[in-house]
């Protein structure tokens, strides 16, 4: 007997709630022989503010999560997603991935997220200095989070793309807005089922999808929003992004790179983008 | 003298939130939000009412009551101060100068269970302090006991000791378990003389919420209809939201009309409120979306 085949409805991800957009608006997304395989959420404006509402809630608490928990909860990540790993290449070759790289992204995916999760409480000694100065005082600089880190992810590999802009990001103590590539969002809103079973608190991260165009402006003018990552090497937008931005001052950070495979996609100095170094003087005794 | 309660309409809980529900759904843009978002300012109650409440917080609050956000040229200013009955005498005299009121909560709130000497000296004492308006609470003990002429002669006592200050008489609607129940105390409040009535303490969960509101505008309306005087609304608690506002300003417009539409009759007991208001406000004048970093504590 043939059977029907339930196929998922792709919502967004905001406050660890998977909500449909508030504008009530799709778009398609095809695979490579033109054929239709999921309608995606077209996120509007009002989608991402709810976003950063959330994100803004959340930050808070989970900046003073320990740096042992953040790392236990990025393993964690890592272990729900190779749990799903089939599903997750599966998904990578529906959106016109080769078998071998889906495999590649996905086992690359698990892997960045363990890289980061080992980050966690080494970081802030790696960045942290004692400063010398001619004064008696004992001068030292710790690194905190930026606060929330709004993204673009990158239009390729929609999967680790994802993945390594969000994990440096949010084992920072920083929370994150991100907008799934476009043309392969479905495995962002998959992975942000593995987030929703894995401990990240609601609101930490909240993944978007839809049209650049659209949203780039907001996601880069918005003054709640700390720090603004963007994926691409569309100069028009960079130089827009880069304008708005500095309205309030936000941090903006480009990468241009169209691969994530390469081990040199791995590195402390990633998080680092997203911290903020604080300096303290302390007094001492002559 | 209380008349027959028994006569009074009842209301049908899903009826009534099915009517809330179609308010909700009015597109506001542009420029009438704007002009809504303005309207709503104007008739905030800007509220302190903590045990923890010090005269720097007090004469904090009067300044922002005063000064909203000075980058937005020709604001509104907010419609009242409201405070503890102890916390009248600063901000009177911080708001010197303004034509923002001052209104105090009194007759034992949140609660209301003291004796009516006592409740009495409190509202004369805020009235000697120089407060405008007087928020006073209702026995809910007495009314779901059904002891409806004692909260009558209650609320006259009080009505009347505050003289020359107006008097708005809190329901608390939380505590009073059913629509028809807000019915019966809005016909109380309004025939012992209260000048508003106003849904809550925001001590008691669910505080104002949009149904009930409707049911004490419905009240307001047919007191209206039978005998042209106007009384006033004040749904207080919860509302934190622009969105939320806007859409008591049309559940507004819609039950009771424009004569109402300024704060002689409507005003909101919020203090979050003010903040969501001016951000949405700096927003469409700009178009980029704000952040409370940059906007003075309330």
């Amino acid at each position: 007997m043939s059977r029907l085949n339930i196929n998922k409805t792709y919502k967004l991800y905001i406050g660890g709630k998977f909500p449909r957009t508030e504008s009530g608006r799709y778009y398609p997304v095809y695979n490579k022989k033109g054929s239709l395989i999921a309608n995606m959420c077209l996120a509007s404006r009002k989608d991402f503010r709810n976003a950063v509402v959330a994100a803004r809630k959340a930050q808070g608490s989970w900046a003073g999560v320990s740096a042992l928990n953040k790392g236990q909860i990025l393993y964690r990540i890592a272990e729900m997603l190779e749990g799903r790993r089939d599903q997750f290449i599966e998904e990578l070759i529906l959106q016109g991935s080769t078998k071998k790289e889906a495999e590649t992204e996905v086992d690359l995916s698990i892997d960045r997220l363990v890289y980061y999760a080992g980050w966690s409480d080494k970081y802030q000694q790696f960045f942290s200095t004692v400063n010398p100065v001619s004064s008696a005082h004992f001068n030292f600089t710790a690194m905190e989070p930026t606060g929330i880190v709004s993204a673009v992810a990158p239009e390729q590999q929609g999967l680790l793309g994802l993945v390594s802009v969000i994990a440096p990001v949010i084992v920072g103590g920083n929370s994150i807005v991100i907008l799934a590539s476009e043309g392969k969002a479905l495995s962002a809103i998959s992975f942000s089922e593995v987030l929703n079973s894995s401990d990240v608190p609601g609101g930490v991260v909240n993944i978007l999808t839809g049209k650049k165009e659209e949203l780039i402006p907001h996601i880069a003018s918005h003054m709640d929003v700390n720090a603004m990552i963007y994926c691409g090497d569309d100069q028009n937008k960079i130089k827009s992004i880069q304008e708005l931005a500095s309205n309030n001052v936000k941090r903006t950070i480009i990468y241009k790179k169209s691969s994530w495979n390469d081990s040199n996609n791995e590195s402390p100095y990633f998080i680092e983008k997203t911290l903020e170094a604080k300096t303290t003087w302390h007094p001492v005794k002559v | 003298m209380l008349t027959d309660l028994s006569k009074i309409p009842t209301y049908d809980t899903l009826g009534v939130q099915e009517r809330v529900e179609r308010f909700q759904k009015r597109s506001i843009k542009k420029s009438s939000k704007t002009e809504g978002l303005r309207k709503i300012l104007s008739m905030i109650d800007l509220t302190t009412l903590e045990g923890k409440d010090t005269r720097g917080k007090v004469e904090q609050l009067c300044y922002k009551a005063m000064h909203p956000h000075d980058a937005l040229p020709e604001l509104p200013t907010v419609a009242a101060i409201c405070v503890y009955p102890s916390m009248v005498g600063v901000a009177k005299n911080a708001l010197k100068g303004s034509s923002i009121h001052v209104a105090s909560v009194a007759t034992a709130f949140p609660s209301g269970q003291s004796s009516l000497k006592v409740k009495l000296d409190d509202t004369r004492f805020a009235v000697n302090e120089g407060a405008d308006e007087v928020d006073m609470v209702i026995s809910r003990g007495k009314f779901l006991s059904g002891d409806y002429n004692f909260v009558f002669d209650e609320i006259a006592a009080v009505k009347e000791a505050c003289g020359k200050a107006h008097l708005k008489v809190i329901l608390e609607t939380g505590e009073l378990e059913t629509l028809d129940n807000v019915r019966k105390a809005s016909e109380i409040a309004i025939q012992s003389g209260a000048d508003f009535i106003k849904t809550s303490t925001g001590k008691i969960q669910p505080a104002a919420t949009l149904p009930v509101t409707y049911v004490m505008l419905d009240t307001i309306k047919d007191h209206y209809l039978k005998t042209g005087k106007m009384i006033g609304m004040k749904p207080a608690g919860g509302i934190s939201t622009s969105k939320l506002a806007l859409n008591y300003l049309v559940m507004l417009n819609e039950v009771l009309g424009e004569k109402w539409m300024n704060k002689n009759y409507f005003r909101f007991g919020a203090s979050s409120l003010a903040n969501d208001v001016l951000m949405q406000l700096v927003k469409s004048e700009t178009g980029f979306y704000q952040s409370a970093n940059y906007f003075s504590k309330d």
